[in-house]
């Protein structure tokens, strides 16, 4: 059953609608969920909840939203900054996301500008393809 | 559970659904003051009802071994007054149910008349996102609420009544 990148975004753009009572529009495909969108941490579950019952598939919320792994190591983070060895995890962790802007100044504040709906598509994309 | 607004279970199926009943009466107190001369039920003290009655469904479902807090309302829509005299029935239906948390929709009705559409989110606090610890005891899941359930596996159980055999 296949389905087109644009009916997968307007499927999570749907979810996001009804997960964070945000409008239609303020969903684009650029938005962050934290900082635009207003997520807390419980709305990360209801989205990943929320996916799996629109996708019918199963989402391990590490893999859509990883980055707790991360922060509690030492070699990972220094001074407020991942790490080489740091970046390196999160590219293979979180492989729908684009790390360009990112990697020049990886700010563990700024990771939270990563999780944008973008990131959301792309991931669910890669899983449908996948499958 | 600090307190039970509730009155009492009349249906639990483990990890699906579970119904109960709430009877308004003007013995409650802040019915007097809410509001004077017109006495109605406020729409959060129908939320706590169904948080209590879609809670205690999705502690059950984990053995009560989780702290299960109310974590997001994702929909409170009111149809109509509650007012003194009435008897609500909750129903209410686990949708998913994660490690970290689970999510519930949840009907209130009076008769067949449907007052409220209640969907809600719980976290099982101790599996939070921030490694926060809590207190070991399960402050949520006390013995305060178990007569509630306990009821309910009564009803269940009682055997169909006997006969009583006549000119014995």
């Amino acid at each position: 059953m296949g389905m087109s990148r644009d009916e997968v975004f307007q499927k999570v753009q749907e979810v996001l609608v009804d997960a964070l009572g945000v409008d239609d529009e303020e969903v684009t495909a650029d938005a962050t969920l934290m900082g635009d969108l207003g997520a807390e941490s419980i709305d990360f579950l209801d989205i990943v909840f929320r996916l799996e019952k629109t996708f019918g598939m199963k989402v391990p919320r590490e893999e859509l939203f990883p980055v707790e792994g991360l922060l509690n190591n030492a070699e990972l983070v220094s001074n407020g900054k991942l790490t080489d060895r740091g970046l390196a995890e999160l590219r293979a962790k979180v492989p729908h996301t684009d790390l360009t802007a990112f990697e020049k100044d990886p700010d563990i504040n700024k990771l939270a500008d990563l999780f944008t709906v973008n990131a959301i598509v792309n991931y669910v994309n890669g899983r449908l393809n996948a499958a | 559970m600090r307190w039970i607004w509730i009155d009492k279970f009349t249906e639990f199926e483990s990890g699906r659904r579970a119904v109960t009943v709430k009877n308004v009466t003007l013995a409650e107190e802040h019915l007097h003051d809410h509001l004077p001369g017109f006495p109605v039920m406020p729409e959060c003290l129908m939320i706590e009802a169904m948080a209590q009655t879609a809670g205690i469904l999705v502690g059950e479902a984990g053995g009560f071994r989780e702290k299960v807090v109310l974590a997001k309302i994702n929909k409170a829509v009111f149809f109509d007054y509650v007012v003194p005299g009435d008897s609500l029935r909750l129903e209410a239906v686990m949708q998913t149910i994660a490690p970290e948390a689970a999510s519930t929709t949840g009907r209130i009705t009076r008769s067949e008349q449907v007052i409220a559409e209640i969907d809600l989110m719980f976290s099982h606090i101790d599996q939070n996102l921030a490694g926060k610890k809590f207190p070991k005891d399960n402050f949520v899941f006390t013995g305060l609420f178990t007569s509630l359930l306990r009821d309910v596996a009564l009803n269940h159980a009682r055997p169909a009544p006997q006969r009583m055999e006549s000119g014995g």
